[in-house]
């Protein structure tokens, strides 16, 4: 623990540096050693409350995101000056050492909960960081935290701020820690090409199917707004590096196995996630896919996704069985 | 030169690893045991012993270990109790996700999903743990006790495991197993080796589960063709618990009263076990029974050796369809051992001492309503094989003091 205590002191000083200096975020503390034991050590924000980033930090959104119990999620992307995030066709923004993302989840305009992202030289780490009652400072949670609070939707719930293993089980591939959400198909062309001009990115990305906006949803096909809900949703794990690799159950964007994708596939070590059904998509007939009925529990266990869902999200739980149903 | 360097970095790794660097982590029981002991499992280094007091642990999430090198110690699988019943988010009690990591003399009880993980954890050892349902067999219990799965090298060592809804102690996608010295009760099964290559599954008690131990292969994952495996020397007794798996999962179509069931693997041997009083069979040896359609699948039983073993009883109660009938036309016993009859004629290699009863399904995914059943016969008593290169490296052995 001693180190971690000198950590904090150093980074105690430096962000009493970076408030002097104005609204530089400072790159020490996403590089160096240790963990940041406060957010505004970093210096990400010019005005933290109000979230309105530090200049270098660029807001962003995701054209279908994950839900998360209907938080307000405000998302950022840093990279240090003089460096470039390289294009990597459809996929995830190769973002260089000394880069961040971030992201912040409010309740009733309150903020819960923000989430670093920080790459440095051995790799990414993932760190939850947890709001004070009166909203002034984040301090760093390593194994933590549960706040009751209710959801727009009405729901009270105990709501779960991941520990940092948990960051790791959503944002592991292959036992590394790599970020989820900036994937050139899940961004707009508009934001990629701004972030060229502002020559944070070497190259505007080709995608040639892009996620279709979540908002759009009734408007696209259903599939479409399906897949791009399981990809933001499930395939985090669901994929052939990830926490559920072993399911042979794979929900990214590009899959086009019918089976891995769930069609006629047989629950392998679901216990009773099954909910005595057999298949984890039957087409035509989302009432016996195992897919939709872990959507629908709140039961641990059962429930889908395992980390980050204590109540119902009806549009998505919609979108799923509209899939399903419309499938031969 | 080669030798020498590959010494040398050994050597270090040693030392690296030794007492002067490693530390321990005490951990007590009492209030605020679900960050304190989550924050240990964060902060600990390779080498590090996270020691846990005796007394319970309430928790109310899962716990996750991403350290590698690391060992969980308790004051004894009766002394230290991480207890899940308020337990709120989904998942397992305790997650393990690095390698090289010793889980050893605590308890797990009342976990909503399974009871202990382990996932791309190489070299893993849980020695004298103990998972426990306290309720009882029941639908509503997670699904496996302990489950490695994805991993190379997995040594499961005198643990005891009580009421999963799946399989007591499970390790599936891996390679390089020993399964020995447990006590495995009233799960569905009892000990189950699936899609996994080289185990050992040797001197366990696995009594009162639906059934006992199951090598199984199943089609559409990750990794397949299971086999290589060795089943020896176990007391696998009065498994006749109704099975209360939940519908869907492959566990839930075992009969309950089976002492071992291999399904579709590439070289099992069974050999020197005592089974007692399985009322479907004491051995049944299948073909994967459903439809599929992955192409690199082999649904079928090849090479599955049956050695001298002690069969005490069974047989008078088929828990599968056409049972009764079956078993009346036979006497009212059915014989020991229960084949499919698919795989060809290398697929079962029974010793020339112990009946079989050949089912005769005309395919694979046939019911038993098109059995044609007959007794097997032998011309001569073939040659068991005993499967090389099976069990944990022996080098495991040597994190655990007996």
């Amino acid at each position: 623990m001693k180190w971690l205590a000198a950590s904090a002191l150093l980074f105690a000083a430096s962000a009493v540096a970076a408030a002097g200096g104005g609204t530089r975020t400072n790159d020490d503390a996403i590089v160096g050693d240790g963990f940041a034991p406060v957010l505004s050590a970093y210096g990400f924000f010019s005005d933290a409350q109000a979230q309105r980033p530090a200049a270098g930090v660029t807001p962003y959104r995701l054209q279908t995101p994950l839900w998360s119990d209907g938080a307000e999620k405000q998302r950022f992307v840093y990279v240090p000056g003089g460096k470039q995030a390289r294009s990597r066709g459809a996929g995830l923004l190769d973002l260089p050492v000394g880069s961040a993302l971030i992201k912040s989840f409010r309740f009733g305009g309150r903020l819960i909960e923000t989430r670093v992202l920080l790459h440095r030289a051995g790799g990414w780490i993932a760190l939850p960081y947890l709001w004070n009652a009166d909203q002034s400072e984040a301090r760093l949670v390593l194994a933590g935290a549960r706040v009751d609070l209710t959801t727009p939707a009405g729901a009270a719930i105990s709501y779960a701020v991941p520990n940092k293993n948990q960051c790791k089980e959503c944002h592991g591939a292959a036992g590394q820690v790599v970020p989820i959400g900036p994937k050139a198909r899940n961004l707009s062309a508009e934001w990629l090409a701004a972030f060229k001009r502002a020559g944070k990115l070497d190259a505007v990305p080709a995608v040639a199917r892009r996620v279709p906006l979540w908002e759009d949803r009734a408007a696209v096909p259903v599939a479409d707004a399906a897949r791009g809900y399981l990809d933001a949703n499930c395939a985090h794990c669901h994929n052939p590096d990830g926490a559920a690799s072993n399911s042979g159950l794979t929900l990214t964007w590009e899959e086009t196995d019918p089976v891995k994708l769930g069609v006629g596939k047989r629950p392998v070590a679901a216990g009773r996630g099954s909910g005595d059904l057999q298949f984890d998509v039957v087409p035509g007939d989302p009432d016996h896919s195992i897919l939709a009925y872990r959507m629908a529990s709140l039961e641990g266990g059962i429930s889908m996704p395992e980390l980050g869902r204590a109540s119902l999200d009806p549009a998505g739980q919609a979108i799923i069985r509209g899939w399903i149903a419309g499938m031969r | 030169m080669k030798m020498t360097t590959a010494l040398i970095v050994a050597a270090s790794a040693l030392a690296l690893a030794g007492p002067l660097h490693a530390k321990t982590i005490d951990v007590p029981a009492g209030n605020n045991a679900q960050s304190r002991l989550q924050e240990a499992l964060i902060t600990a280094q390779p080498g590090d012993v996270v020691q846990l007091g005796a007394g319970r642990f309430a928790l109310s999430d899962g716990l996750s270990l991403d350290a590698g090198g690391v060992t969980v110690r308790g004051a004894g699988m009766d002394a230290t109790v991480l207890d899940f019943s308020a337990q709120k988010g989904a998942g397992e009690g305790l997650l393990v996700t690095a390698s090289d990591v010793t889980l050893r003399d605590f308890a797990v009880e009342n976990t909503h999903g399974d009871g202990i993980k382990s996932k791309g954890a190489n070299n893993v050892i849980y020695y004298r743990i103990r998972v426990t349902w306290t309720g009882g067999p029941k639908e509503t219990n997670g699904a496996y006790g302990i489950y490695p799965v994805s991993s190379s090298n997995v040594l499961i060592d005198g643990c005891k495991v009580s009421g999963a809804s799946d399989a007591g102690i499970y390790v599936g996608q891996s390679v390089a197993i020993t399964v020995r010295y447990n006590y495995v009760e009233q799960s569905v099964a009892g000990i189950e080796i699936e899609n996994s290559r080289d185990a050992l599954v040797t001197g366990n008690l696995v009594t009162r589960n639906t059934g006992g131990i199951l090598v199984f292969d199943l089609p559409n994952l990750p990794v397949m063709g299971g086999g290589n495996t060795l089943i020896e020397g176990n007391m696998v007794i009065d498994n006749d618990t109704p099975n209360f798996a939940p519908k869907g999962n492959i566990v839930a179509s075992v009969p309950r009263g089976t002492g071992i069931m291999v399904m579709a693997n590439d070289g099992v041997t069974v050999l020197g076990n005592t089974l007692a009083n399985h009322g479907t069979a004491q051995v049944m040896v299948v073909a994967y029974p459903k439809a599929f359609t992955d192409a690199r699948y082999n649904p079928y039983p090849r090479n599955i050796a049956l050695g001298y073993n002690t069969y005490v009883g069974g047989g008078d109660a088929p828990g599968f369809p056409g049972g009764a009938q079956l078993a009346k036309a036979f006497g009212g016993t059915l014989p020991p051992v229960i084949w499919d009859g698919l795989g060809g004629p290398k697929a079962l290699l029974p010793s020339a001492d112990v009946k079989v009863l050949n089912l005769n399904l005309p395919a694979q995914g046939a019911g038993v309503d098109q059995a044609k059943p007959a007794l097997l016969s032998f011309t001569a008593p073939p040659m068991i094989a005993v499967p090389g290169n099976v069990g944990a490296p022996a080098r495991l052995e040597e994190r655990i003091v007996r």
